[in-house]
């Protein structure tokens, strides 16, 4: 069975066949990643719009190298450069960006679900690099990718999730996926960053401390803190969350002697994460980085209807 | 111009009244409510047969945008939707440019209401100067200029000492309080309701505790100041117990509810759907169950719309630029029908929410169909089966949830001091 899907917007709207899919695509999208020239025709003469509206280094570059990989052409576009500052409606900017025939625009959005808004207007592939507090599908498939390669397998896992969910996408996309692909994921944060229901979106406990997600976890995935965001009322400051909630050494223990931690980036040394844990062995964190590329291989290659132009 | 509706089942709670009656209009009053009733000469006759006549439809809670924003509605349209809805009159709330805190726009929306207008409307002047939240309106005067109650709707007033001195002053100029309540702080920058389905779309969630915590101060306040006070479109659980509790103690308090919070639930939001999005926002199941047990058991009076007409640029876009509220006016009847086919109201209680207590709060000499009231009318055909199709809407906006269903029931003939001016 082939890719039925136009977009991709969500991992909630994927089926575990999907999901399957795209990550075996993405493991032999690694192949061409380990290649002296990096490079196959696969896209060649497809346009990819990569809109940004909201700040990016790493997604952003991740998808140009995706793309340029597959010989496609690539225009990236953010607020900065672009007319949203001129007052530009999001239908409005897509309609002109649809008027010079993109194939595919890869966007990045602060408003939850304005992909699927988009998606409404243009014909083209839109593909999530993060909307909101929803999902960032890209960074669910990557984070699964990574689980597989030290595991063999993405069914069975204990997944612990640890920070703030409630505005967290990367949380929702692993949660998502995960629970699809059939691990049970453990969440773990102050109160004050778990949202209602979160028991509910899929196979799902929610922890009271950060000690009972991680005891025996196969993996660890800590979230970015972030003082500006969390600081003002969800959390007292860095310093008190760091010690209930950041992975050490010490807490690290307490999950599987294999188990391994990722973190979707950037990471807040010593405040999530102390830097042993960050460069220490169990740390999966640049593999994370480097399945990137092939996933997003894989996402424009299925969007794009899975033909091989070789 | 009289006028005799013949064969209908009239239902009228001011008298006691569900009958199959007729219904006998002389220049623009009832004349009488009998049975056999013979048309006078040059009446025109009207057969009800298998249909309600009822007092014409009251909602207490519209926005007609104008002055200042009729791109989205103005008084001739919005009138219009109300005549097709069943409606004869409603009261339209201040937050227009400028806002009704004064004479003048009170004024003029009296008089373009008479001249071009389909229903009667009754503006509700603003509570604070500019709705500001900052110092009282001229209420006296705003009250003399034909004004049936105060309120900031659209915002709460936020602070408490000013919603104190708004409702004893009020109470002196015999004008009525509508509270909007909403705990701003808790709100924060909130989208939709925060339950499950927030925490799956990713959307910043509105607790239902900022409703219930706005609604207890404020009634709290009418207690102390033994003020009369509104309390505008319920939504939460919360807020239906402590107005129900509030009543027991003998507060002279009383609530709306609108169609959408006994017909939907947070699931409408699914698909980031815009025309699901509105303030308060849809709340959960439990809520909807206790908004249908408020109606019920009379803790909620009325009915009333909301009706909140936005241009399709201002919901056309993502889902936190969306500007919040619907169009009610045209179904608010056929979805209120439905409690009465489940048993939540009767037919007689569903016509007091719907227009007697309406008319009672805001001291309106409507709601009823006694002999010598004016002749506002509506005949309901409780069989129509039509679709929501927003080329038929009579609003300007088509911001409404359920554009595209199915809809049982609605306005046969709307009749305003006896001249028909709607007919389906």
């Amino acid at each position: 069975m082939g890719f039925k899907h136009k977009d991709i917007i969500a991992l909630r709207d994927l089926t575990k066949e999907d999901i399957e899919l795209l990550i075996s695509t993405a493991e032999s999208m690694r192949e061409i990643n380990s290649r002296d020239i990096k490079k196959v025709p696969t896209l060649r003469g497809k346009t990819i719009i990569n809109l940004f509206y909201e700040a990016s280094t790493r997604t952003r570059t991740s998808f140009e190298i995706a793309a340029k990989r597959l010989s496609a052409d690539t225009v990236n576009i953010s607020p900065s450069t672009s007319s949203a500052t001129k007052g530009e409606t999001l239908a409005d900017t897509a309609l002109n960006l649809l008027a010079m025939k993109p194939d595919i625009i890869v966007m990045r959005h602060a408003v939850s679900g304005s992909h699927y808004f988009l998606s409404q207007k243009v014909p083209c592939s839109i593909i999530n690099a993060g909307d909101g507090a929803h999902e960032h599908p890209s960074q669910g498939l990557l984070d699964m990718l990574t689980i597989k390669d030290k595991f063999g397998r993405l069914d069975g896992l204990k997944v612990a999730i640890v920070g703030d969910i409630t505005h967290s996408r990367v949380a929702r996309s692993d949660i998502q996926g995960l629970t699809k692909m059939g691990s049970h994921v453990f969440l773990a944060g102050p109160p004050t960053m778990v949202p209602p229901g979160a028991e509910r979106l899929g196979n799902v406990t929610v922890c009271p401390t950060m000690r009972e997600a991680i005891q025996d976890a196969d993996v660890v995935i800590m979230l970015r803190i972030q003082q500006e965001r969390q600081g003002k009322t969800l959390m007292p400051n860095a310093r008190e969350y760091s010690r209930y909630f950041g992975l050490n050494p010490e807490n690290l223990k307490l999950a599987k002697p294999d188990a391994m931690v990722m973190h979707p980036g950037p990471i807040n040394r010593g405040v999530e994460m102390s830097s042993y844990v960050v460069d220490g062995p169990q740390s999966h964190i640049l593999k994370q980085v480097e399945n990137g590329v092939a996933v997003r291989m894989a996402m424009l290659y299925h969007v794009c209807g899975g033909e091989l132009a070789e | 111009m009289n006028l005799l509706i013949k064969n209908g089942r009239v239902i009228d709670p001011s008298q006691g009244i569900d009958d199959t009656l007729d219904v006998l209009v002389e220049n623009g009053l009832v004349k009488e409510v009998g049975k056999g009733l013979k048309a006078p000469a040059g009446a025109e006759t009207i057969d009800a047969a298998g249909k309600y006549v009822v007092p014409g439809l009251v909602d207490m809670h519209v926005h007609l945008r104008d002055p200042g924003l009729e791109y989205k509605e103005d008084i001739v349209s919005g009138t219009r939707a109300a005549a097709a809805g069943g409606f004869t009159s409603v009261a339209c709330m201040p937050n227009t440019k400028p806002v009704i805190d004064n004479k003048a726009v009170a004024s003029y929306i009296i008089a373009k209401a008479r001249a071009e207008g389909v229903a009667n409307v009754f503006p509700i002047g603003s509570i604070t100067y500019g709705s500001h939240g900052e110092r009282l309106a001229e209420m006296g005067e705003l009250k003399e200029s034909g004004c049936v109650a105060v309120s900031d709707d659209g915002k709460p007033v936020v602070n408490s000492e000013l919603m104190r001195r708004a409702l004893e002053y009020a109470r002196g100029m015999g004008i009525l309080v509508i509270s909007h309540a909403e705990d701003l702080s808790l709100v924060g920058e909130g989208v939709m309701n925060e339950g499950f389905t927030s925490t799956e779309l990713g959307l910043k969630g509105i607790p239902s505790a900022g409703e219930d915590i706005a609604t207890a101060r404020d009634v709290m306040l009418a207690e102390y100041t033994k003020s009369p006070l509104h309390v505008a479109h319920v939504s939460t659980r919360g807020a239906v117990r402590i107005i129900r509790e509030a009543k027991a103690r003998g507060v002279q308090v009383t609530c709306e509810t609108a169609p959408h919070y006994f017909s939907l639930t947070d699931e409408a939001v699914r698909g980031y759907n815009t025309n699901a999005k509105m303030n308060p926002p849809l709340r959960e199941a439990d809520d909807v169950a206790a908004i249908k047990q408020g109606l019920k058991d009379g803790t909620i009076d009325a009915i009333a719309t909301d009706h909140a007409p936005h241009h399709i640029d201002e919901k056309d876009v993502e889902f936190n630029v969306a500007l919040n509220g619907i169009v009610g006016l045209e179904t608010s009847l056929p979805l209120s029908l439905k409690l009465v086919e489940e048993k939540v109201l009767t037919l007689s209680q569903l016509v007091e929410k719907m227009a007697g207590n309406p008319a009672k709060i805001l001291g309106i000499d409507r709601g009823t169909l006694k002999a010598g009231a004016v002749a506002d009318i509506t005949v309901i055909d409780p069989a129509a089966e039509w679709k929501v199709d927003a080329e038929m809407l009579a609003s300007k906006s088509k911001n409404s949830p359920w554009l595209g269903e199915k809809m049982k029931g609605g306005a046969a003939y709307t009749i305003l001091g006896g001249k028909v001016v709607f007919k389906r």
